[in-house]
């Protein structure tokens, strides 16, 4: 595969752009592979790809029911920060914020990634003290964020009423370092880099069952055939509880319908991402001009990939007194994803009762910010068969042993 | 948006007037039980794609507990009935596989 470059560039301008390469490849599946990850999001893929840079493994195939960065990573609003409270939490959520700001040196691929700073809105006192005890924590963390009152807000996001009434700005708290990626850029710049070390990425190829002797897992029963492996990575978000079954195992996680939303394209006017979680509503601005605004989940089980009317109305009725500007803006998109969601928030990326089987899900709703490190930490899991320390943490057992990483309370619903 | 008829005041209510609350029909763990009954009891739930019975409240309205039979692949509704009770009654049951043949049934 050809490198992406300014002379690639020179070169097909000569020729009329004749010469550009497909990103990925579309192979036949094989009858086997040393691993198998099923779900070709974010996630699945940067597993992928770690386990190929980091432990050489590139016999893999990475399958996928539906298409490439078709389920949640297409969905998301795309936001990217690690303030979070706890710390196997802060850990894993600011390695992938590293690996964010290299990844498109890393992949050879612009997943335009957008370090413009990021706001989490204090607008209760409740939330003051909370965003206060985040900062220490994150000091201690080695995550660089701080404390802003309500001018320095104003002077970040001129466009904010701090005066409420119903909901004051009281402060933020602020990650310079936070910010928003390409969403799709990020699942394609995987794939490519995957398929360039020679992995199959095979779309389209449903997994209808897993495959196991004497405990051990021996492959997958798909829409395309057998699929043998000797490993299996199953991170399919919303859908983990049902792979889950086929391989035998509960999990601690329902799946939930999130929605966001766009505008339709204006002048640029807000150039930090703004979280507000006491309205359940958080807004950047895209690229294209779009006001992205994204709000709560429902509160029942769901895998109809569609949101509640509703819950956009309250989003947008809490967002209008913050963004009076926007109260006469057109809504032009509405979308909805189906969220994996554990008893504490926190994710799972865990061994299984079935040997060689690993599981990487519960992001909720906050995956799209952790896929480098998600990726890395899993590919660890699955190259070795034990957790590193990014991993470790976030085993399914911590729920028999009563160990939660609580950021439900940390993070709220914006997560 | 989820439409659900109480079956306490018979009104039909929208998503906003009730509060969801959870997989109906938990069998509960507590002092006595395994380590592994209770993680089930506390954490493990079905999730279902397909049919689910899931408690919910009239919040704002009569502020009674009910239980819906409910599909979360496509939201239709099959019936809603009085959460007094421990497990679905037979016309619930007889709604459900009329409309889903291959059902395998609540537990």
């Amino acid at each position: 595969m050809r490198r992406y470059s300014v002379f690639a560039i020179a070169r097909e301008a000569m020729r009329h752009h004749t010469g550009w390469e497909r990103a990925w490849a579309s192979p036949e599946p094989r009858a086997s592979y040393d691993v198998v990850i099923v779900g070709a999001g974010g996630h699945g893929l940067a597993t992928a790809y770690y386990l190929g840079k980091n432990f050489g493994i590139t016999n893999i195939a990475v399958i996928e029911k539906g298409w490439l960065g078709g389920g949640n990573t297409g969905r998301n609003t795309t936001i990217i920060r690690s303030n979070y409270l706890q710390d196997p939490s802060a850990a894993i959520y600011d390695k992938a914020l590293s690996l964010y700001e290299n990844l498109s040196q890393d992949l050879n691929y612009n997943v335009m990634f957008s370090p413009r700073g990021l706001l989490m809105l204090a607008q209760t006192h409740h939330e003051v003290r909370g965003y206060l005890r985040t900062v220490h924590a994150n000091n201690l963390q080695g995550v660089k964020t701080e404390w802003i009152g309500p001018e320095k807000v104003k002077e970040l996001v001129p466009i904010i009423n701090i005066h409420g009434p119903r909901y004051p700005i009281l402060g933020a708290l602020y990650q310079e370092r936070g910010g928003t990626a390409r969403h799709d850029a990020v699942a394609w710049g995987y794939a490519r880099a995957c398929s360039a070390m020679g992995m199959h990425i095979i779309q389209q190829c449903e997994v209808t069952g897993v495959r196991s002797e004497g405990g051990q897992v021996t492959g997958v029963e798909t829409t395309k055939g057998h699929i043998g492996c000797k490993k299996l990575g199953i991170v399919v978000a919303g859908h983990s509880g049902q792979v889950a079954a086929m391989a035998g195992f509960r999990l601690p996680v329902e799946s939930m319908a999130l929605q966001a939303l766009v505008s339709e394209p204006i002048k640029p006017c807000m150039d930090v991402v703004v979280m507000a979680n006491t309205v359940h509503g958080y807004m950047s601005q895209s690229d294209k001009g779009e006001m992205v605004i994204g709000g709560g989940t429902d509160g029942f089980n769901n895998y109809t990939q569609r949101g509640s009317f509703h819950h956009i109305e309250e989003t947008l009725r809490a967002l209008i007194e913050t963004f009076p500007m926007i109260s006469r803006l057109k809504m032009l998109r509405q979308w909805g994803g189906i969220v994996d969601m554990t008893g504490d928030r926190s994710p799972l990326i865990s061994k299984t009762p079935l040997a060689g089987c690993f599981i990487n899900c519960g992001w909720g709703t906050g995956g799209f910010k952790a896929i480098p490190g998600s990726g890395w930490a899993m590919a660890e899991l699955v190259a070795k068969g034990e957790p590193g320390p990014l991993a470790a943490e976030f085993s399914i057992d911590r729920f028999k042993e009563g160990r939660f990483i609580d950021e439900s309370v940390a993070a709220g619903v914006a997560h | 948006m989820l439409i659900l008829e109480c079956p306490h005041c018979g009104i039909r209510a929208e998503e906003t007037e009730l509060s969801p609350g959870g997989e109906a029909h938990l069998k509960r763990f507590g002092p006595g039980s395994s380590d592994q009954e209770f993680e089930d009891y506390m954490f493990a739930r079905k999730n279902p794609k397909g049919v689910h019975f899931e408690r919910w409240r009239h919040a704002y309205g009569c502020g009674k507990w009910f239980i819906a039979a409910r599909c979360t692949a496509t939201l239709e509704v099959f019936g809603t009935y009085p959460a007094q009770t421990a497990e679905p009654p037979q016309h619930i049951i007889d709604a459900v596989k009329t409309r889903r043949p291959g059902w395998e049934g609540y537990k």
